[in-house]
């Protein structure tokens, strides 16, 4: 052992260390005591938090998407279901980096530029750690296969089943059924996020729309503990989803295909109302839509195609666009001047072809006018204004009853306003009157207006689904069904106050208009300018009887100045057809209202598409009917 | 001698002092050896629990305490001396070791920390340090006169700058500035002037911003991390939000043992090795905390008490600092998991599941049995 070399003060040297040895023993009693502090601080200052934090890490509520409630037509043919589709999710916890992941997936799977760009959205939108992230929709059996076969290269990637709404009948209901559709951002801003859970569509359109709330169903949940990873341990408590709930429609699928069939490829509107319940029997638009390629998303191709149509398939005329009624408005403006005492059942005019306001020059022609006839129908009298659709009548009639009286007494029908239950998205139409014209325009009425309003020209607008819904009021000779697409889940669809004046109509008044538009069809085989407008098209052969009223709405312009080429434009400028009917004359078991959009005249064009649609839903009813013996299809019609 | 031979034969086998003398034989201290056989089981029981009961590993652990243990009675066997000697030898041999690390080291998660002897073992020349950078400075000022003189406080500080340096370079901060701890603790226990502790404390707080910018990106994400969990909840601030959750919900007797939500549903990270006091504190709750640091007290207290009692400075400043750095590791480690210090890899002493660690530190009691059995005058 070395000895020290120099020397060293032992007491002093154990004197400073005992000193400095207590000094630290100090320093860490101090740690210590800081140490019992903080922990101390934790476990119990914060104690309730920190069990609550551990709780919610452990407990997690795993929703249960219900299954969404189906849509089924009338005879219970299903329009809406629910079909099992394969998901191919990734947990990004699971994955290296996103990116590899995302190069080695592709050369897996073919992964389009859109696709790409909404996986990236979908990973900012995730907030929860190990939750997967949707990447591609309703995968083909080949796609699972090959992911399945290359499942060792892509950790972090699943197959996950899940129900995606399918629509069988595709195009032919889209715009009847409404449709659901990814939620998007907007959505997101406006549902409750907790009813929503594990659900990726809602309801956008149309029955879907309207009846969400129903046909979504709750939220089953179970809560379980998870440990870090995500993995569930053990299930703590379950809460079953409840199912939506299933919705029957009015709607007659076999009804829809045949009004499908007449409507061929032209474009524009039917509608068919049950008087009796106001339940919408079909509603068509056309061109149409496949939406189910919208349950997983459309590339953008596909979406622009759509969008950019001159024709505007996904626009549903049916409910919201919006014509001149046009000549379908005359047996409405008839009623009200039989009621009014502004004309008789007899009362008889004398039209020349014109009608002139006195004190003015200008000619209000009638359809038949031509310059080097005097033309005109003679006399005419209410029935025969309507089977030949005379226009000086009518010019005489609504000039002499004035704007405010034809306005208010039209608005019971329903028109230029949205009466129906259940379908939100329809648009109100126009029915113009002072106030509005000086409202809208600056401008007060003119005497001018009020005549063309009396043909249902001018500014007037109506939907599609008002001029069902009004024919159907016909046809039920006052009482007004609001149109409704779903059975049994409406309130009292009865007449509503506002109704009443409908009411006040006498029964004579009603028949002697109904007996006007059954002659548009029936009469026939008189000399010429004595037939109905419609007999010589649909009315030969019919086997049943048939009330009418053509109608011919002219094309007010182009629609937001857009530039179509020559050809097109011819096409487009041409007027649209109307045709409006109810049968069995006697106790109606469907109303119908076409229009055709370029579709010429009325009569010609439209009224053969009402006249295949009634055939075929009554004939549905009674297959004898196709016997052709009028008066035995009134009585079975019964 | 021969007196105190006879007292011992005539003694009755089995009385106190009878007793005393066979731990004396042994060279050990009993009341320490008590101490850390509490915490070790201890440990074990918290193991036990946050290995998820796994055998393997609980096994694992109890071989490495018994090969700690049977090193600790070897090297307890050598007089304080012998290792005083060997004091630059190993000195050096731990700096070579830790320059060799630059053509033969390997790497794991980005730093070279570690030495293969091909065939036979592998180390952290970083660990061997721990000890030896101690044992190499108490054997320099024990040849001085103390308190020591500025020129030998700089000789020190150069002793203790190398390899630091070194480790500094693999990378690994942590390690390197606890051994530079364990270092400058020799100094202050051989009576630093305090004028000298006061300007260098003052020296590193006024380069504090430049370290700032020297660190690398991860690290000042700890240390963001610190005053900040939620900053990045998912990332860099999870382990320590979990811990603390896994604290603050023990309460005062915990969820009881196996029932720790945080630890077994692998909330917690490293629940078995350096954050395994949370687990100790979501299942056992304050009291157990509480009796864990009482037991740390005590073995510092003791370690205190056998380095002033200790015959040379030698012995005095190794025991010393071998009980001081103790005391920081358990401070360090409880202190980063509690959320109070960044995190830095520092293992909680005898209870942290995990191999070169332990040896150290019973190593550390060894010599620390050493300097108490070796005493020549007897009590």
């Amino acid at each position: 052992m070395a000895e020290p070399s120099i020397l060293k003060n032992h007491r002093s040297e154990a004197q400073i260390y005992i000193e400095r040895v207590s000094i630290g023993a100090m320093v860490v009693a101090l740690l210590f005591g800081l140490l019992l502090a903080r922990v101390g601080y934790l476990q119990f200052v914060r104690y309730d938090a920190f069990v609550t934090r551990s709780d919610e890490n452990r407990m997690q509520l795993v929703a249960n998407a219900p299954s969404r409630g189906l849509i089924f037509d009338s005879e219970g043919n299903i329009l809406a279901e629910n079909l099992p589709a394969r998901q191919l999710v990734m947990i990004p916890e699971q994955v290296r980096s996103v990116d590899d992941s995302l190069d080695a997936l592709k050369k897996v799977l073919a992964i389009d530029a859109s696709t790409e760009e909404r996986i990236r959205t979908a990973l900012k939108r995730r907030t929860k750690r190990f939750e997967a992230v949707t990447l591609m929709y309703n995968l083909t059996n080949e796609e699972v296969a090959r992911f399945e076969a290359n499942r060792m290269w892509l950790p972090g990637f699943a197959v996950r089943a899940e129900l995606l709404r399918h629509y069988p009948e595709g195009a032919l209901t889209a715009h009847a059924v409404g449709s659901v559709r990814m939620i998007n951002s907007e959505d997101q801003r406006l549902i409750d996020p907790s009813a929503y859970v594990g659900t990726n569509h809602i309801g956008k359109l149309g029955v879907e729309r309207f009846y969400e709330d129903a046909l979504l169903g709750g939220v089953g949940f179970d809560q379980v503990e998870v440990n870090a990873k995500g993995r569930v341990m053990k299930v703590v408590s379950r809460q079953a989803p409840r199912r939506g709930d299933d919705l029957m429609l009015y709607l007659n699928t076999r009804l829809q295909r045949a009004a499908d069939q007449a409507m061929g490829d032209r474009r524009g509107a039917v509608v068919a109302i049950e008087p009796a319940s106001g339940g919408v029997l079909a509603l068509l638009s056309k061109p149409s839509y496949d939406p189910n390629p919208f349950m997983t998303g459309l590339t953008h191709e596909a979406f622009d195609a759509l969008t950019g149509s001159i024709d505007v398939p996904l626009f549903n005329r049916a409910l919201q666009g919006q014509y001149e009624p046009g000549s379908t408005l005359k047996p409405f403006i008839g009623l009200v001047g039989l009621m009014s005492g502004h004309i008789t059942t007899d009362g008889v005019i004398d039209d020349p072809g014109w009608f002139r306001l006195e004190g003015e020059t200008r000619l209000y022609r009638d359809w038949n006018w031509t310059k080097s006839d005097s033309g005109g129908h003679g006399h005419v009298h209410i029935q025969k204004a309507l089977y030949r659709s005379c226009n000086v009548y009518f010019y005489d009639l609504a000039h002499r009853m004035g704007i405010d009286l034809l306005a208010s007494q039209l608005r019971p029908f329903g028109f230029g306003q949205n009466l129906s239950v259940d379908l939100p998205e329809a648009k109100r139409g126009l029915l113009p009157d002072q106030e509005w014209k000086q409202a809208s325009r600056g401008e007060s009425w003119r005497p001018g207006d009020t005549i063309n309003l009396g043909i249902g020209q001018g500014d007037m607008l109506v939907t599609p689904l008002q001029m069902a819904q009004a024919v159907a009021t016909l046809a039920n000779r006052g009482k007004f069904r609001p149109a409704v697409m779903v059975k049994d889940r409406v309130r009292d669809n009865g007449s509503m106050g506002q109704f009443d004046e409908l009411n006040r109509i006498p029964d004579w008044a009603w028949e002697t208009i109904i007996g006007g538009m059954k002659k548009v069809v029936h009469r026939g085989n008189q000399r010429f300018g004595e037939n109905g407008t419609a007999w010589a098209y649909i009315g030969r052969d019919i086997p049943y009887t048939m009330a009418g009223k053509s109608g011919t709405a002219q094309v007010v312009g182009i629609s937001q100045g857009e530039v179509y080429d020559e050809d097109l434009i011819d096409e487009r400028l041409r007027k649209h057809a109307w045709f409006i009917a109810f049968a069995p004359v006697v106790d109606p078991s469907i109303a119908v209202a076409v229009l055709l959009e370029n579709g010429g005249g009325g009569s010609e064009n439209a009224a053969p598409v009402a006249r295949a649609i009634i055939d075929a839903y009554l004939m549905d009813i009674e297959p004898s009917l196709q016997a052709a013996d009028p008066s035995s299809l009134l009585q079975a019609a019964r | 001698m021969s007196q105190e031979y006879e007292r011992q034969m005539s003694a009755d086998w089995g009385s106190p002092k009878r007793r005393g003398q066979i731990w004396r034989t042994l060279r050990l201290d009993p009341t320490l050896l008590a101490i850390i056989a509490v915490i070790a089981s201890f440990g074990l029981v918290v193991l036990y629990s946050a290995g998820d009961q796994n055998q393997a590993l609980l096994e694992a652990q109890a071989w490495r305490l018994g090969l700690g243990l049977c090193i600790m009675i070897i090297v307890a066997q050598f007089p304080p001396h012998f290792f005083m000697r060997l004091g630059p030898w190993v000195y050096l041999v731990g700096l070579v070791s830790l320059l060799l690390i630059y053509p033969f080291g390997y790497e794991v998660n980005g730093s070279r920390r570690w030495l293969r002897i091909p065939g036979l073992f592998q180390f952290q020349p970083s660990e061997l340090m721990k000890l030896c950078l101690p044992i190499a400075l108490a054997w320099y000022l024990h040849e001085r006169s103390l308190p020591p003189k500025p020129r030998h406080v700089l000789v020190s500080l150069t002793l203790l700058a190398i390899p630091c340096g070194l480790i500094v370079t693999q990378p690994d901060l942590g390690t390197s500035i606890i051994i530079a701890g364990s270092g400058v603790l020799v100094l202050l226990l051989a009576g630093l002037s305090w004028r000298w502790v006061a300007w260098s404390s003052l020296a590193l707080m006024a380069s504090a911003p430049a370290l700032w910018f020297l660190i690398k990106d991860y690290q000042r994400a700890r240390i963001l991390t610190l005053f900040d969990p939620e900053r990045d909840p998912l990332g860099s601030g999870w382990n320590i939000i979990q811990s603390t959750i896994a604290i603050g919900s023990g309460g005062l007797s915990g969820k009881g043992l196996l029932k720790g939500t945080q630890s077994h549903l692998e909330f917690l990270p490293e629940s078995s090795t350096d954050f395994i006091i949370a687990v100790l504190a979501e299942e056992l709750g304050f009291m157990g905390v509480l009796f864990l640091l009482g037991c740390y007290a005590l073995l510092i207290m003791r370690g205190l008490v056998v380095s002033i009692n200790a015959q040379d400075t030698f012995g005095r400043l190794v025991s010393g600092s071998i009980t001081f750095t103790l005391a920081i590791y358990v401070f360090v480690n409880i202190g980063m998991v509690s959320g109070i210090l960044p995190v830095v890899g520092v293992p909680l002493p005898l209870v942290s599941y995990g191999g070169t660690s332990i040896l150290t530190l019973f190593v550390g009691f060894g010599l620390l049995m050493s300097v108490h059995s070796h005493r020549r005058i007897m009590l």
